[in-house]
């Protein structure tokens, strides 16, 4: 609770040393009128509610949570905690009402509450369905293993939203992200097999990526072709052409293109042995700290370097850009090239990362989950990371939860967090701003 | 540098927008390029900074010939532009703004914040602009923003400074400053192609005047030329320049506006507490710098934005003289427009009209839902045919037939049909923003008399306009906005630079204090001079 009021006295001091951030044009005085929010305060009773409801009241007074942290650190043995089930939740629907009650209180004197706040708010209420669906559970709660899980699963959802937001400060929507992913995930596959290499199936997977990117680049920069239905378009394309060469060449020659090579997991030494975090992030596929590094890189790259200004310069204002003696239309076509690339290299997650062979469609619709995570991260790759973060943590919920066989059917399981996600979309994220003329044409 | 363009041509299509146009820019001289809208002059700028490239021509620096396949050329080349829609990423820092294009680096390609930074404190600093190289530039008003441009093409070493229109966002005190910076930018080496179509500036600041006129040059002037002989050199013909009426104290209250107030969920707000009344047989106009709110307030009386308090009322007479008030607070468009109340959108293309119809069909677009021009569903394409030739007799609409597509027609002609359907009703209130923008002189004069017309039938007339000229031509009655307030509301023979200071928010009072100190201490020190 500290640590939240914290960060919102921090929030509001900030806001109190730059009165003007956002809408300069406003008088001090004034702002104060600004009509009131109700979103945030409606959902976080709703969610206490149905907290308190279901929470508190279904769960066995006698029953006990068991939750198991591996802290993967030598010399610390793993920690297992048996909670009583109706005492913890009671303390956690305390936490939800008196945060709820405080949104409240900001919605009425016409402020608005912070995203971290939301984002603890969040957190707490997850924490609270994951009690009470072990509870009474013989086995424990893997929580080591539901997170380093979840950072997994969404690695193609980090490449993806990376690959979504380089297009989209260059101008260009990027839909195609499914298809990249999905043909970085056959090429990978299919050149791992044929070299017998992971790696060189990993070089392989971004130029798959990059080729389906340069096609959207031709018709949506060159022929000012709608972007989004061009990405459509090529996501049929990249489906049919990989199921057929699934179906014809693959399954036939299974021994020559289809034998699964894994790239290797790499325990970092020292970093590893932090407890439960080395554990979670450096105990990971040698995809995941590429995946480290390019969204490092690019955050830094996109807002601070040469490249960047002059990318997201195109995305904002083309005609400035051209006024600058700034080629548009080819920092276009490179930029969206890129962005596949990187997308391609996310698809080798399912093959090389994974150790699998290619499947029939197994990007299984992650292009368009990695673009909703792209928008939800205000169309940074820090934001992103964090929404693609989510969205894998709810992706590996249903097998952490498998695991432990509760009573609910996994489908409802499945739907919570998503649940979770779609409220924090709605209600926390505020009016993000997409780069200017993304989508347009820039004709000259 | 000396800049000369031989022969310039630049066709679109059929249309020559430049015909075979010599111009010499001696160095470090202001050369004012004058013309109509649509004459030429930004066409031609924009050839010489390489964005189009000319049909035929030579472009020639200190007597080098040229050839400039894209902006980065002209640049490379000592030529820099302040373009009339500012050239800048909103998003950006003026720091970044001011690099674009030519970035400091260090490292890995990362740019030298302190380094852009410096180049611009240095030249703001050398010309007194006071810009904060780190504020955001969509934070900024746009009289900085302007700055930040010319900082941008100075960041470049720019010999030769085109200004296309770079009065025409400007208050006037604004537009003051903006001429000393360009005298001082004068004095250090600079040339600079000013292009504009008001004759005072030209007057102003120009060392030599080239007037332009449908796409040719038609003369040169020096800036002691009168303002009636540079009008007639840019129209063709003799204009008069002052609009012909009597002022009216007007009748009965006609639209009554009380504490009217528009704000932004995110607490921004567009429009505050505006308190007005507009009477029955006069015009108010209002005055301001575009942006304070002028556009949320003519969309919120006709009813396409919704206010979040405060009220419109219309107020009408009945047979026995006695008042009928009606509430027209976020009432539907059609509504407002059936009560009685007239519009003619700022943005005409976009709001006004459809370019793909006929002027015959844009004519009655607001009336084919009841007779004459439909019955039982369907159009009567017989009687919107008739009307269409009525209207375009009657308001000089200058197209062979009312059948031709409204998008062929001039800007002016477009505006005359706009005019000509609204007027067409009988109206208790007419409503029009910027009604001559983009409008060729000849267009002015007859919209401007039937706006008076209009008024003098009767109507309550609210016309919006940024050009201080037309403002005070017209007005009955003038109301100066700022940042979604009323300023105050003053006589129409109010002196320009009261005018001015109270677009920048000075109250009415204290604006006509301080001109009259400032008259005072001119008065002083002139006399100081006469007595030594």
């Amino acid at each position: 609770m500290t640590t939240i009021n914290e960060s919102v006295s921090n929030a509001e001091a900030a806001r109190r040393a730059k009165p003007d951030q956002g809408s300069p044009q406003i008088d001090h005085e004034f702002a104060g009128l600004a009509p009131r929010s109700w979103k945030a305060p409606i959902i976080f009773t709703v969610l206490t509610l149905a907290g308190a409801v279901v929470f508190c009241l279904t769960v066995d007074p006698g029953s006990i949570s068991k939750v198991s942290v591996r802290t993967g650190t030598p010399g610390i043995g793993d920690v297992l905690w048996s909670l009583p089930s109706l005492i913890t939740l009671t303390v956690m629907t305390v936490i939800m009402v008196a945060m709820t009650a405080w949104a409240w209180r900001q919605a009425i004197v016409r402020h608005h509450i912070t995203t971290w706040y939301g984002v603890g708010f969040g957190l707490i209420f997850v924490a609270a369905f994951l009690v009470w669906a072990v509870s009474g559970e013989d086995s424990a709660l893997q929580v080591t293993a539901l997170l380093s899980g979840a950072l997994f699963l969404s690695v193609p959802l980090i490449f993806g939203a990376m690959a979504g937001a380089v297009c989209e400060h260059v101008g260009v929507i990027n839909v195609s992200i499914e298809g990249q992913l999905l043909g970085g995930a056959f090429l990978g596959a299919v050149v791992g097999s044929l070299t017998q290499n992971a790696w060189i199936g990993l070089l392989a997977a971004p130029v798959a990526g990059a080729l389906v990117g340069c096609l959207l680049a031709l018709f949506a920069v060159r022929y000012w072709v709608d972007h989004i239905i061009v990405g459509v378009v090529l996501n049929v394309l990249v489906t049919g052409l990989t199921n057929y060469l699934f179906s014809t060449v693959l399954t036939a020659n299974s021994d020559v293109f289809s034998i699964p090579f894994a790239l290797p997991v790499v325990r970092i030494p020292l970093l590893a042995d932090i407890p439960v975090i080395g554990t979670v992030l450096f105990n990971q596929s040698c995809l995941v700290y590429i995946m480290y590094a390019v969204v490092i890189l690019l955050q830094i790259m996109m807002f601070h370097s040469r490249w960047g200004l002059r990318m997201r310069a195109c995305g904002e204002h083309p005609r400035a850009a051209d006024t600058v003696g700034i080629k548009v239309n080819r920092t276009r076509v490179l930029n969206t090239i890129l962005g596949g690339a990187i997308a391609g290299l996310g698809g080798a997650f399912f093959t090389l990362a994974t150790g699998l062979a290619f499947g029939k469609e197994m990007s299984a619709g992650r292009g368009y989950i990695a673009l909703a995570a792209m928008i939800l991260g205000g169309w940074k790759p820090k934001g992103a990371l964090l929404a693609a973060l989510l969205f894998g943590f709810a992706d590996n919920l249903q097998n952490a939860l498998g695991v432990v066989g509760i009573g609910v059917p996994s489908q409802f399981m499945l739907m919570a967090p998503y649940l979770v996600t779609i409220l924090a979309v709605a209600g926390i994220v505020g009016t993000v701003r997409a780069p200017a003329q993304e989508g347009t044409a820039y004709k000259g | 540098m000396k800049l000369e363009l031989r022969h310039i041509t630049k066709k679109f299509g059929d249309f020559v927008a430049n015909d075979n146009i010599d111009l010499v820019v001696e160095p470090g001289q202001i050369h004012a390029l004058l013309g109509e809208n649509g004459a030429g002059k930004s066409t031609l700028m924009n050839v010489l900074y390489g964005l189009y490239e000319a049909d035929g021509g030579q472009i020639l620096l200190d007597d080098q010939p040229m050839q400039f396949a894209g902006p980065g050329d002209a640049m490379a080349a000592g030529i820099g532009m302040v373009h009339q829609h500012f050239m800048l990423v909103p998003v950006f820092t003026v720091a970044e703004n001011v690099v674009l294009g030519h970035e400091p680096v260090k490292g890995p390609d990362l740019i030298d914040v302190s380094k852009a930074r410096d180049i611009v404190k240095q030249i703001s600093d050398r010309f007194g602009f006071e810009v904060d190289p780190n504020a955001l530039v969509e934070d900024l008003p746009v009289g900085i923003q302007q700055r930040v441009e010319i900082i941008k093409a100075l960041s470049r070493q720019a010999k030769i400074l085109i200004l296309d229109e770079p009065t025409a966002v400007l208050t006037p005190q604004e537009t003051d400053e903006l001429m000393s910076i360009m005298r001082q930018l004068k004095a250090a080496g600079t040339s600079i192609v000013f292009i504009t179509h008001k004759l005072r500036e030209v007057q102003d600041v120009a060392d030599v005047i080239t007037v332009i006129r449908h796409g040719r040059v038609v003369g040169q002037a020096a800036p002691t030329a009168s303002q009636s002989e540079l009008a007639r050199l840019m129209v063709g013909r003799a204009v008069d320049l002052s609009v012909d009426k009597t002022l009216h104290q007007g009748g009965p209250v006609a639209l009554s506006v009380k504490d009217l107030s528009l704000v932004e969920p995110t607490g921004r707000a567009l429009l505050e507490d505006i308190t007005f009344d507009v009477h029955k047989s006069e015009i108010l106009t209002i005055a301001g710098v575009q942006g304070n709110g002028q556009t949320e307030l003519t969309e919120v009386l006709i009813g396409l934005r919704k206010s979040t308090a405060g009220s419109v009322t219309l107020v009408t007479q009945d047979a026995a003289g006695r008042a009928v008030t009606t509430d027209l607070t976020n009432q539907s468009v059609r509504t407002i427009l059936d009560s009685g109340v007239g519009y003619v959108p700022e943005n005409r293309s976009k709001d006004g009209m459809i370019a793909g119809f006929s002027v015959a069909e844009n004519l009655v677009i607001d009336q084919i839902t009841h007779p004459p021009f439909s019955r039982h569903g369907s159009l009567d394409t017989r009687a919107i045919s008739a009307n269409g030739a009525r209207q375009v007799e009657q308001f000089d609409i200058r197209t062979d037939t009312a059948q031709a597509g409204m998008g062929t027609l001039s800007g002016g002609n477009q505006q005359k049909v706009v005019l000509a359907r609204e007027l067409s009703r009988d109206l208790t209130v007419f409503i029009a923003s910027q009604p001559t923008r983009g409008v060729d002189v000849g267009s002015i004069e007859f919209i401007h008399g039937q706006i008076i017309a209009e008024r003098d039938a009767g109507a309550a007339v609210l016309i919006v306009s940024t050009e201080l000229n037309e403002v005070t031509a017209l007005a009955d009655r003038i109301a100066v906005m700022y940042r979604g307030r009323f300023v105050g509301i003053v006589p129409p023979d109010t002196d320009r630079n009261v005018l001015g200071l109270m677009m920048a928010g000075i109250a009415a009072d204290e604006a006509l204090d301080l001109t009259r100190q400032e008259s005072y201490t001119d008065q002083v020190q002139s006399e100081g001079v006469d007595h030594d």
